[in-house]
């Protein structure tokens, strides 16, 4: 059984598709009028709404806050990590395997809050056992609104009560929107422009509200979870579940990662007073030579339409992103060294992706590999060169206009 | 002694900064020579009216090879095309048609016209698709050369004929067919409703000096369904901040790979010593010496103008002068204080969030011919109108908009002669506006500005031979290897060392940058740079 979010009346009013999934046991919508693309489009040139409720959020305070959750997370937060920061990071296990990844804001003097696909309540609980903190699930008592594109900023302003324009990269804060109370973060899964307005899920059909008035003349369109997925692809961000597994969630040790082997290896600080869970294994991982790496693919269209044509067929592409994993091999095409694990033809930049895990020794950008594609129920194979990520990475993503 | 360049490209436009961009990055020391103050020539964005941006001439993308886009890393240069989402064509008094990326939705509109046409649609759209997958073949690669015995062509050849045995019967009796055939016969093949035909018929006719039911014209309709096969799942799109854009991130590309581009600096000759091009005289009297002249201008300019005759052999110049131009549309551009409804859909929806096409009925589309045939441009034109502000924002102040209207037909040589052009441009533009506002009752009262451009405006101001958007009428006579002319469809002109790279070339107009890339490549494959 699904249940509806605060924006739910909304959304569904909205959602002439009918396609529907299940986000943590939220009704999430994949699509609104069945297709992505439109959306897709919205968040590259004018603006997307998504419903982001589903995410798992826990409020914490007090005191030791920050000590709760340098231990919890591989950012050390007890450092100059002010009011009004936000860092995006992974938090392990003691063996230094990765739970989960999320955010982690700084919202006020002795209030941060977390957020995470997965429900961490009692991980939280537990690190948190001798310190002066208390931790609140608030997952089900916040809506949360993601705004993604180039254009909510300017939709943003005509509804909030400060100058936006000094609002910067990875910042929190709290406003009014049209009135109402809300936290509002300049952070987002698209790689482009963007924030998150956190509010009371009381007050959450006004918010929803006054941004699509206010973005109407910027062109704003609802966005589901479909585009979402295309966007991520492009910023080369990972999915927990698709691209790596929850630790907690692995029958076999195979199946686990440590931050480093899923490219997360920038977000985590080793010189620290209060170590993270898991940092023991994680240095003597660093030690020795890691398993994986987290790679982005330029998978050949030329060679993609060259392989169809010898069926006679035009290339066949899914319309959406795909989550199907497929075997990554040396250019010889025989020795596998990896797997994609996500995938989607960019519109924009009018290539195939793939998201890859690799043995680290083909992991340097220019390599030529192979993957794995099926045309006519037989596997082949084409070539996928590793790229940098993000494949698509515009300024405006970080840009600041009203900083002096 | 002043620096020698590997080639000197005459003409910033789309093509020649596609092709400055392929031999810079092929490490060639390039130099771009525009005569305007902005580059794009006719794939340009002004802002005529303050707040306001026009995208001037062209204004919409269909078949931006995708492989330019991927080589020339274009999206990091700024580049974003947005697909169009509807094909709308209104009627005066009546529902109007939408055709939607949705095969459901469109099944149901033309369902309105005719439950047979309906049904066929899809199948039709299929049979078109296989096809242009055989016309991409053609406008990805080199003309083919059927008289040539050397191996590499006779190879493209059979390459070619394999694909068209691949298509099967069916399938190569209608590509026989579209060669041969007008748009509208081709058409009637398949369906019934007037209504449904006249926004697919028109594809044929654009930039030609054709009507519907003139033979020949079908063979258009197949780039309509190029798109699909480069796997977007929609034709046409929009670039954010018009097609001026387009232009600049391939100049932002160039640049980066090292390429000079200079803007006001209008060519005046090109350099003939000996039979071989030197390098080219600007209009200031500077000459620029260069390895390889290419020129981006139409076939026109470069042979008559900036070479002349003298240095070409006649047959050549009786090729060039026989090459048809006849530009036959004009441009009106708007800027709007509110959105003006249609009267059967009112209100912004995503029904006007693409082209919207005037052409009620064929009668209508033939008559709007008739009126050009004797030296007049039609009273109630073909149009075919795009709000860029509802597809970027930032083309217009929020909450205004800007209208870019292509209209057909308004003939180079009417009667009073072309140079009476300016005399005509009002009346031409009243006529674009009235004929508009039998569709948008509210039109004439939100208009802030207008800029009216007639084909005598499109060749003064942007160097088109007689106002022709395609460099070149894109007949079938005239494409392929008879482009511009039998025996120099290969990029390469009678004078060694200069190289054509525009429209004017094969694969032909429209923003494809196919030219210019294609010109690129035969160039450094032969080591002319």
């Amino acid at each position: 059984m699904l249940r509806p979010t605060p924006f739910h009346e909304r959304t569904t009013a909205l959602c002439e598709s009918w396609k529907f999934k299940d986000w943590a046991g939220k009704v999430a919508i994949c699509t609104y009028d069945g297709h992505s693309e439109r959306e897709y489009f919205a968040v590259r040139h004018s603006a997307g709404l998504m419903d982001a409720s589903p995410l798992y959020k826990y409020d914490v305070y007090g005191p030791d806050a920050a000590k709760l959750l340098s231990r919890f997370a591989t950012r050390d937060v007890t450092n100059g990590f002010g009011v009004g920061r936000v860092t995006y990071c992974t938090w392990c296990d003691e063996r230094g395997n990765v739970l989960d990844d999320g955010t982690i804001s700084h919202l006020a003097e002795g209030h941060w809050r977390v957020t995470s696909s997965e429900p961490w309540l009692r991980w939280l609980l537990r690190h948190g056992r001798r310190l002066d903190v208390r931790v609140e699930e608030t997952t089900e008592q916040l809506g949360c609104l993601a705004l993604q594109g180039p254009h909510a900023r300017d939709i943003l302003k005509q509804c909030v009560d400060f100058d936006v324009d000094k609002m910067r990269f990875f910042r929190v804060r709290k406003t009014k929107l049209d009135g109402v109370d809300v936290w509002l973060s300049r952070t987002g899964y698209t790689g482009d422009l963007g924030f998150e307005v956190w509010v009371d899920a009381a007050h959450a059909l006004p918010v929803w509200d006054a941004i699509m008035a206010a973005g109407r003349i910027h062109g704003i369109t609802p966005m589901g979870l479909d585009a979402l997925d295309v966007c991520r692809i492009e910023a080369g961000y990972i999915l927990q579940g698709v691209d790596y597994f929850s630790a907690k969630n692995c029958i076999i040790e195979a199946r686990k990662s440590t931050p480093h082997e899923i490219g997360l290896g920038h977000a985590v600080d080793l010189d620290r007073e209060i170590r993270f869970v898991g940092q023991d294994a994680v240095e003597a991982e660093l030690k020795g030579a890691h398993k994986w790496a987290l790679v982005g693919l330029d998978v050949s269209w030329p060679e993609i339409e060259a392989l169809y044509e010898e069926y006679s067929l035009p290339p066949h592409l899914a319309p959406v992103a795909c989550r199907d994993a497929v075997p990554v091999f040396e250019e010889d095409g025989r020795t596998q060294v990896g797997q994609a694990t996500s995938h989607t033809w960019s519109p924009l930049l009018k290539r195939q992706l793939s998201l890859a895990s690799v043995q680290p020794r083909f992991a340097k950008p220019g390599t030529k590999l192979k993957i794995e594609h099926t045309v006519e129920y037989e596997r082949r194979t084409v070539t996928a060169t590793v790229v940098e990520r993000p494949f698509f990475d515009p300024e405006r993503k970080r840009s600041t206009p009203g900083r002096a | 002694m002043a620096t020698t360049y590997d080639a000197v490209i005459i003409g910033g436009g789309h093509n020649g900064l596609v092709c400055a961009a392929y031999l810079a990055k092929a490490g060639r020391k390039v130099l771009v020579l525009e005569r305007r103050h902005v580059l794009g020539g006719a794939a340009v964005t002004e802002e005529l009216y303050p707040g306001f941006k026009y995208t001037v001439c062209s204004y919409v993308v269909s078949l931006l090879r995708p492989y330019i886009i991927r080589d020339l890393d274009l999206v990091k240069h700024g580049l974003q095309i947005t697909p169009l989402e509807c094909s709308y064509t209104p009627e005066p008094e009546g529902p109007g048609l939408c055709r939607w990326p949705d095969p459901h939705r469109t099944r149901e509109e033309i369902q309105r016209y005719s439950r047979k046409d309906a049904d066929i649609y899809p199948e039709f759209g299929r049979a078109m698709g296989r096809l242009a997958r055989f016309a991409k073949e053609i406008i990805d690669n080199p003309a083919p050369e059927p008289t040539s015995w050397r191996p590499s062509d006779l190879m493209q050849l059979l390459g070619l004929g394999r694909r068209f045995r691949d298509l099967g019967d069916d399938l190569g009796a209608i590509q026989f067919k579209l060669s041969t055939m007008s748009a509208v016969d081709f058409l009637d093949e398949w369906f019934e409703s007037d209504f449904l035909k006249s926004p697919m018929s028109v594809s044929g006719i654009i930039g030609t000096f054709l009507g519907v039911r003139s033979p020949g014209t079908a063979y258009v309709l197949l780039h309509h369904y190029m798109g699909e096969i480069d796997g977007a799942s929609r034709a046409w799109g929009f670039a954010k901040g018009g097609n001026g854009e387009v232009s600049m991130s391939i100049a932002r590309a160039a640049q980066a790979f090292g390429a000079e581009i200079r803007t006001e600096a209008p060519v005046h000759k090109v350099l003939v010593k000996g039979g071989r091009a030197t390098g080219v005289v600007l209009e200031n009297g500077d000459e620029i010496s260069a390895r390889a002249v290419i020129s981006s201008c139409d076939p026109r300019l470069t042979f008559l103008r900036f070479v002349g005759e003298d240095h070409l052999p006649d047959d050549f110049v009786t090729g060039i002068k026989r090459f048809k131009f006849r530009g036959s549309s004009g441009k009106v551009n708007l800027s709007l204080d509110r959105f003006p409804d249609f009267k059967d859909r009112p209100g912004i929806g995503m029904h006007v969030m693409g082209d919207i096409a005037i052409c009620p009925s064929l009668d209508y589309l033939e008559r709007a011919y008739d009126e050009a045939k004797y030296g007049d441009f039609s009273s109630r034109p073909f149009m075919n109108v795009v709000f860029p502000s509802l597809l970027d924002p930032e083309m217009a102040p929020p909450g205004k908009h800007v209208a870019s209207i292509f209209v057909q037909y308004a003939p180079y040589d009417i009667k009073e002669g072309p140079e009476h052009w300016p005399e005509r441009r009002e009346a031409f533009g009243d006529a674009v506006i009235d004929t508009l506002s039998e569709y948008c009752p509210t039109l004439k009262d939100s208009i802030l500005h207008r800029q009216v451009l007639t084909p005598w405006d499109i060749e003064q101001e942007f160097g088109l031979s007689e106002g022709n958007i395609f460099q070149g009428e894109l007949s079938l006579e005239q494409l392929l290897f008879q482009r511009p002319t039998a025996g120099w469809a290969r990029y390469t002109t009678p004078v060694r060392n200069l190289w054509m790279c525009g429209s004017g070339a094969h694969p032909g107009g429209g923003v494809m940058g196919a030219p210019g890339a294609i010109a690129a490549k035969t160039m450094l494959a032969q080591g002319a740079v």
